[in-house]
């Protein structure tokens, strides 16, 4: 790959030219003030926020205004139980001017917050039909991840552990099988808790990851959400240029069978 | 099955049989129902830090460095009970209020200029005054300006609360006040709540009726806070195995100066509160915890790095406290912060979080 081609390293998700493979999710900082430095920090090309923290009738604070106007926001869906209800918000997000990127978030399951992956299939295929640009938020499962690109979403995007609980990518062997198998860019999210956890999935081949969490609840979130920047650039350039496959065995500098070729 | 059966097989049970290394308790991933006791008991006061530690930790990675902040609104004091701990009892002798829809509006209104979006109303235990058509009617109302709902009324029927669910209702808040039948029994001197199985149902019913979040809660002071505690958690965790769609969330209100006479029998201390704080949110990393204004400002703040994730601002416990009679109307029990919304979300702020006024709306 020429240099002029690795600066051209693009993500593309419905047209939109991504530049920076590091997403931010905007809940949990402690302020709207610090999230925004983030932001402006990393300058991420996307940012998810919760319809149900956006509150457009008020003077200040509302947390759309702390974000910068390059980051294109992707609305979720927190707090729905079922497609229905996902899909209600999602329209709701859209008639709010939110525009029509949407992470679709179900989770019935308030114990370990995991996705309910039946659901996000029914909500997918009606949402992607309406003309919304759909990046479901799943459990890594193979059939599907197939579905739902079968179905039209974007791009699909697996957990790499529970959210929030900065495990990491507790399920890469799942994720790499979706990486090698689906027809779709993978985006990890949830689970991440330090940039070398970041730097793990864009080696292995994800399009891109999601951090809230780790990022938020730093005591630095600025200097973090940076380490985390680097991590992403740096697995990627990693991804891009190859990776040595490792073995367990050490390799002798000169090949034991090296005379067959003179 | 009834919460009531696990309760029971834990009601003979012998508390302070600490057996376990606490700290391999504070380690644990999953802290067992027999570890939860530990972490209740006399001999983990000792590790309270190291436990504080756990806590915030797992506090901050389930909620992040956000608080909630809501408002009750009394809509009626009129009650037909008789709680010895209560300003309300029917008993009392004080000019009982309603506020009527007109004045259900201009309350919102107030509150709704503060920038809170999400409403907790309460009434006294009286179908015949606070009745479910009034409530409904209220309903309509509150529904124009705040973006959740949550009730504190009288115990309902699964279908009654199916009901306000779908005019609009999102939370219930129902305290069983104090677990143990027998004292339960002796404070609850008459009226419709004399029915403990009837009201220990009530979260259940309004888990199984479509609520977004049900809150449970113990009133500190009636009976030994541990025992307590521990079938407070219990119940929590009951409701959370039972309907994992639903939020489940704990509050501690402590028995608080009211009209009558009443004395709390039992003395519960800020340590006290504290550790089961604590130890709930080791038990239920992902629970929801209230601190309401019954308690000071200080101890409030102090509270935020240890697990609470849901604050009430500008309250008063009378109805019309907001905007009509202010002051002049019965409360239903003193309160201890009376800062107003901004003062309380200043101080969240100081204190490194952020002060969260709209976290749901009505889809």
């Amino acid at each position: 790959m020429s240099e002029e081609d690795k600066l051209e390293d693009l993500l593309v998700i419905a047209k939109k030219e991504i530049k920076n493979r590091l997403f931010i999710g905007t809940g949990k900082f402690s302020s709207n003030r610090i999230m925004k430095e983030v932001l402006e920090k990393v300058k991420p090309d996307v940012v998810t926020v919760a319809l149900r923290r956006v509150d457009t009738g008020v003077k200040s604070d509302n947390i759309l205004d702390y974000i910068p106007k390059e980051c294109l926001v992707m609305t979720n869906t927190s707090g729905a139980r079922n497609a229905e209800e996902a899909i209600r918000i999602a329209r709701l997000a859209k008639a709010s001017g939110a525009g029509n990127w949407i992470k679709i978030e179900i989770i019935r399951d308030n114990k370990y917050l995991l996705p309910d992956n039946l659901e996000v299939l029914k909500a997918t295929a009606i949402l992607v039909k309406e003309g919304f640009v759909v990046l479901p938020y799943m459990s890594p499962d193979i059939a599907v991840a197939r579905k739902l690109v079968e179905y039209g979403s974007s791009a699909v995007m697996p957990l790499g552990s529970p959210i929030g609980s900065n495990r990491g990518l507790r399920t890469e062997e799942l994720v790499k099988i979706m990486i090698e198998e689906v027809n779709a860019p993978i985006i990890v999210d949830a689970g991440l808790g330090r940039p070398s956890d970041a730097c793990r999935c864009m080696e292995l081949g994800c399009a891109a990851v999601l951090i809230n969490t780790a990022i938020a609840v730093s005591p630095d979130p600025v200097n973090f959400a940076e380490a985390f920047n680097k991590a992403v650039a740096s697995g990627r350039q990693a991804f891009l240029s190859g990776i040595p496959a490792q073995s367990n065995a050490g390799q002798a500098s000169s090949p034991l069978t090296g005379f067959l070729r003179e | 099955m009834s919460y009531y059966e696990v309760y029971s097989q834990y009601k003979s049970k012998v508390f302070n049989d600490n057996t376990e290394d606490i700290k391999s308790v504070i380690l644990a991933d999953n802290v067992s129902i027999s570890q939860f006791s530990v972490l209740l008991s006399v001999a983990a006061e000792k590790y309270l830090e190291e436990i504080a530690v756990r806590a915030h930790e797992l506090t901050l990675n389930n909620f992040g460095k956000t608080i909630q902040l809501y408002t009750p609104m009394y809509l009626s004091d009129y009650c037909e009970n008789r709680c010895a701990y209560c300003g309300f009892a029917t008993d009392n002798n004080f000019k009982r209020n309603k506020l009527t829809l007109k004045e259900v509006e201009e309350e919102a209104k107030f509150i709704a200029s503060t920038g809170l979006k999400h409403i907790l109303i309460l009434t006294g235990e009286s179908r015949k005054m606070a009745s479910i058509d009034y409530i409904k009617d209220c309903l309509g109302v509150l529904k124009k300006y705040f973006s959740s709902i949550s009730i504190e009324i009288f115990p309902l029927t699964e279908s009654e609360y199916s009901e306000l669910v779908s005019c609009g209702v999102d939370g219930l808040t129902i305290y069983q006040e104090v677990y143990d039948e027998t004292v339960y029994d002796s404070v609850h001197l008459a009226g419709e709540k004399k029915n403990y199985n009837f009201r220990l149902d009530a979260p259940e019913r309004g888990c199984a009726s479509g609520m977004r979040n049900v809150n449970i809660g113990i009133l500190l002071g009636l009976a030994p806070w541990r025992r307590e505690a521990f079938f407070m958690g219990l119940h929590a965790k009951y409701l959370q195995d039972k309907f994992p769609d639903v939020e489940i969330g704990i509050s501690l209100p402590r028995l608080r100066p009211q009209a009558g006479d009443f004395k709390a029998p039992y003395v519960v201390t800020d340590k006290n509160i504290v550790q089961i704080i604590l130890a709930v949110r080791l038990f239920l990393p992902r629970v929801g915890i209230t601190i309401s204004t019954r308690e000071d400002p200080q101890f409030r703040e102090n509270l935020l790095s240890l697990g609470i994730t849901k604050m009430s601002a500008g309250s008063t416990t009378a109805v019309g406290g907001h905007t009509l009679n202010q002051g002049s109307n019965q409360p239903q029990f003193q309160i201890s912060d009376e800062r107003n919304v901004e003062e309380i979300k200043g101080a969240i702020e100081r204190k490194g979080y952020q002060p969260v006024l709209k976290d749901w709306l009505q889809i």
